[in-house]
This record gives structure tokens, sequence and C-alpha cells, in this order.
């Protein structure tokens, strides 16, 4: 018995989800009266960091390149069954979905994905709650397997750093040979990924030309946040498609998500809607989206983001 | 080349979200139900545009009951060649990928497409599993795919960023938007569906791991708070000494 978590990695660190992961898993191993491993694939930068999240150990599989989802899912299976883990943890990402249902297969294991609490009960059956239709609502899913394997929602639980390093135990599985060749990734620099951005600038149709998102930008920049845009953005090419919130688009849960001119059709509310705090600036005093949103400003953009952007320039040079 | 496309049914985008059975079940009363966007939009018309003019053949796989046929036809009117329906109640995502390996398993696809989730439980896991009931490599959320002999050349949204890479086939590739552009039946094609085969297949698929235990819907929010327009400042306070996100 033991709760496993599979600690991804980009560019050799440990992303913000991946020690999320590791903290969900550490609380999750506390409840159920176990300890919590963690699995490091391929090359990583100080894998015993892992420690300081609530880690006991890691186990660090070497010498394995590129993102194939049958050479990953398989030395988590291994590593799960070398560890009799009876909870198996991932973030809800791209690498975490790809493998995700491979692992319940392979371990002939229930899954739960993109979890945003902690389970209930023990194993054999264990409950966990997720978002269901988009973020419209909730459902409570109970796994009668006595393996749960489940991916973890950004930003469900903050990374506790309490300090301190976990010995590092190098293992090796018989993996298969790689199937995908990645020929190249390109990543954006500097910007913290929608998914897991914990500040989001979004702004639709109301901005009128692709011409006037420097104001946009400017508050983004700001504030530090990433940018976002409603799906009529996307589509009319005035902003690239991996920015489109919503239903259809990508869903995201910040702390802070500030909707600029977006009337808050029912599909974007569906992907935003879980955002902790939502700030709606539109015109219209009618636009649904304020039904929505915990702070609301009626007035014309062009007027009122610049003086929002220094309202918080001002408040970052008195802190 | 030949492809196989899995398609679900969904609730329609707009559809009112309500639970009966003392939160127990999805209320389906009033609720019009539509194919997955992202199976029909990208993963269908993609398959279509490989398989199209005589250079292969598009199979719609859906598992759920007769009623399902209406939306199954659809995938015919946008230009798969034939359709097979798994003649079960659709209850969890695995027990739908062991019905859709079960029928692929010796039908010898060079593709399995899927769109990268449904709009209903958003759980992108079907491909994964498919992929590994057929010892297969899966893709997820691809935008882009071509197709030279065994080879797919995929572009792929990764966080922040997208990967290129090739995979032998046969293998499983979930679809994203940029895959293809929506493509909306002509008449001929509604016709001609009519016409195309629509097997239906009995259930085969074993016991459940999961199960949905009760839903609820996202606790109302209060009204809204309305900061002036004039007094930014208030809003910045409030925002951190209130909401305490900055």
């Amino acid at each position: 018995m033991a709760v496993l978590v599979f600690a991804e990695t980009a560019k050799n660190s440990f992303k913000k989800t991946a020690l999320e992961a590791v903290t969900y898993g550490a609380k999750a191993a506390a409840s159920l009266g176990t300890e919590c491993i963690a699995l490091v694939i391929g090359d990583a930068d100080n894998p015993a960091q892992l420690g300081a999240y609530g880690a006991s150990k890691v186990l660090h599989v070497g010498g394995v390149a590129a993102f194939d989802s049958q050479v990953y899912a398989t030395a988590v299976a291994e590593a799960a069954k070398q560890t009799g883990a009876s909870l198996v943890v991932m973030s809800h990402s791209s690498t975490g979905k790809s493998i995700l249902g491979r692992i319940g297969v392979k371990l002939d294991a229930g899954t739960v994905p993109g979890v945003n609490s902690l389970p209930s009960g023990s194993a054999g059956s264990m409950t966990f709650g997720k978002p269901v239709f988009s973020g419209k609502a909730f459902a409570q899913v109970e796994v009668s397997s006595p393996i749960a394997v489940v991916s973890v929602m950004g930003n469900t639980l903050p990374p506790e750093n309490t300090g301190g390093d976990a010995p590092v135990e190098a293992v090796s599985y018989t993996l298969p040979a790689a199937k995908i060749r990645v020929k190249s990734v390109e990543r954006v620099e500097g910007i913290t990924p929608l998914p897991e951005a914990e500040l989001v600038v979004s702004a639709g149709r109301g901005v009128k030309d692709p011409g006037n998102w420097g104001i946009i930008e400017q508050l983004a920049d700001t504030l530090h946040a990433t940018t976002a845009c409603s799906r009529p953005v996307a589509d009319a090419g005035w902003r690239p498609h991996h920015e489109h919130v919503g239903q259809t688009g990508v869903a995201i849960r910040p702390n802070l998500y500030i909707a600029i001119g977006i009337s808050g059709a029912i599909q974007h509310l569906a992907g935003v809607n879980n955002s902790k705090t939502i700030v709606v600036i539109n015109k219209d005093p009618e636009a649904p989206f304020f039904k929505a949103a915990d702070y609301g400003v009626v007035g014309d953009l062009f007027d009122v983001v610049p003086k929002l952007t220094e309202a918080i320039q001002k408040y970052q040079a008195q802190h | 080349m030949k492809i196989l496309v899995c398609i679900s049914k969904v609730p329609d985008t707009t559809a009112k979200i309500s639970f009966t059975d003392n939160n127990t079940a999805f209320n389906t009363s009033g609720v019009q139900f539509i194919m997955n966007p992202y199976d029909e939009w990208y993963a269908l018309v993609r398959a279509v545009e490989l398989t199209e003019d005589g250079k292969g053949e598009t199979t719609v796989i859906n598992v759920g009951p007769a009623a399902n046929d209406a939306i199954i036809r659809k995938g015919l009117a946008i230009g798969a060649d034939k359709a097979v329906r798994v003649d079960a109640e659709p209850k969890s995502t695995h027990q739908v990928a062991e019905e859709i390996a079960n029928y692929a398993k010796d039908k010898g696809f060079d593709l399995i497409l899927t769109g990268k989730e449904t709009i209903d439980y958003n759980g992108s896991e079907l491909g994964a599993m498919v992929a590994e009931m057929l010892d297969q490599p899966y893709v997820s959320y691809a935008t882009h795919m071509e197709v030279e002999g065994t080879t797919a050349s995929i572009k792929r949204d990764i966080e922040g960023g997208v990967e290129l890479l090739e995979v032998d086939l046969p293998a499983v590739v979930s679809a994203a938007k940029g895959m293809a552009e929506q493509r909306i039946p002509n008449m001929r094609g509604i016709m001609m569906a009519k016409r195309k085969p629509l097997e239906t297949v009995p259930a085969s698929a074993g016991a459940e791991h999961v199960a949905v235990k009760s839903y609820e819907l996202p606790a109302a929010k209060g009204s809204v708070n309305l900061i002036d327009a004039e007094n930014m400042d208030e809003l910045v306070r409030l925002l951190h000494e209130e909401a305490k996100v900055i």
C-alpha cells in the first residue's frame, strides 16, 4: 500500500502542476495512513527536492528521452506494481491525459480524470470529486477496484514546500521501444501556459480590432498574467487558437479571471466559471457575464482597462 | 487507408444541466443531443479528407442505443462510408473503449481517431484506453496530421507550446481544434447517408471499476459587486484585501 505520484518535468524542471500532484499525493497518503512515493521519468534537475512537497522517496527512471505514452505508461504501471500502490496520481496535463487511461487498463484499475478533491474512503472504495459538463456541474465518482488511478486538475491544491530532501532511488524497468519520434518542441518562452496560470486576462469581440490588443497585453504584463480570448476572437484569427478559453477551447480555473469585452455566452462561461474570482469589464450592463462575476465594471473597455493597469502599477509601487 | 472514427453523443453546448433521481442521474428531459463537437468537427472531417475520392474508407463507430442512429447518420452525411453501432448503454469510458477495441482488433484499421474529449464528462481518456487495449501508440491533442505510407506526421498541442512528431501506424490519435474545418452536411450527403450501411453489433465489454455516485451544481454566485469605472483603485484594493488574488 502506498500512493505513487508521477511528477512530470518540462525541460528537466518540475512543472508547478507536478508539485501540486506531489502535494496532493502526500495529503492523500496521510489520510490513507500510508506513504507518498514520487516517480520521475527521464532527466530531471534535483529529483530529491520532491521530498519538500511530501514524497518520502523518489524513484527515478533514467534513459528515457521524448514522451511516448506506451513507454511512460509502462514505467508508471511497473512502479505502481513495485510499490504496491493503491492510488496512482498524476497531473491532468497533456501528458497525464495521454497515459491515465493506458495505466488504468494495464493495472485493471478504475480511472478518474481531472479530480479536484482529495479521496474519501479507502482502497477498494475511494471516492473523488471532479467537474463534469465542462464545469457546469460536479460529480462524485467511486472507484471499486483495489487500485485507483487519477489525474489532478491544476490549481486544486497549491504546492506546499515544507523543506527537506527525499532519498532518490534509480530504478529500471523493461520498457517497450518508442513508436513515436518527437522531431521538435516549440515552447512560448516566459509565459505561464493557460492551464497552469493563476492570473488570466481575457478579451473578446468588444476589443473590436486585433490592433487594439495592446491595452489587453499591457494589463496582462503588469499583472504577470497570461492572456486568453473568447471563441469569436480566435475564429477570426485575431489571436492564436491555444488562447481560446471556453467549452470548446481550454477549460481553466485560475485564481483571477478578468473578462474584458466578453458578453458571457454559456459556452464561454463553461470553460471559466470555476475560476476563484471573476472580474467582468463590459459597457453593456445587461451582459450575461455580470451574473457569473464577483466584481463588475460597467464602462468602455478602452477607458477602463488603461485605468485598471495604472491602478495596479500604483498598487505595485506601494507594496 | 482504413480509418475508424469514434463518435459520442453529448448534450448540446447550450443545454441547461440538471439532475434527477436525488442527484444521481443527468436529467435528459428537454435536452437536445448532438455529436460531440471534437469528434465531428475535427476527427471525422480529417478522416473523410484523408479517405475521400477513393483514397480509402472511413467507418464511424458509436456505442449506444438505437436512438443514437440519428447522430450516426449525420456522420455518414458528413462523408463516412459506413457505420457501426455497438448496442449497449454507455456507462463508462472504459466500457466504451473495450467495445471499440473488441470491434476494431481484427479489422486492420490504419488509424483510429477520436475527439480530444467529450464535452459532457471531459475525461479525455478514451483514446489512451483503446490504444492500450490494441497495443498501439497514442497521440493526443493533434492539431495537424498528414499520412505518408505507414507514418503519420502530427503537430500536437502541449502546455505552452507545440510538439512535432512522427508515429508508426497503426495508431490512435485524438483530434483538437485546427485538425480540420467543420463541414455542414449538404443535401446530397444527407440523401446518400440513408443508403450507406449501418451495422449493429452486440455488446461484449466486461465489468466496470468506476461509478458516479452523485452530481451537484455549483453554488450560485452572490450578486456581482459593481465598481465605479472611475475608481479602479477600489477594484485593486478589493482584489488584494477581499479576494486575496493579487
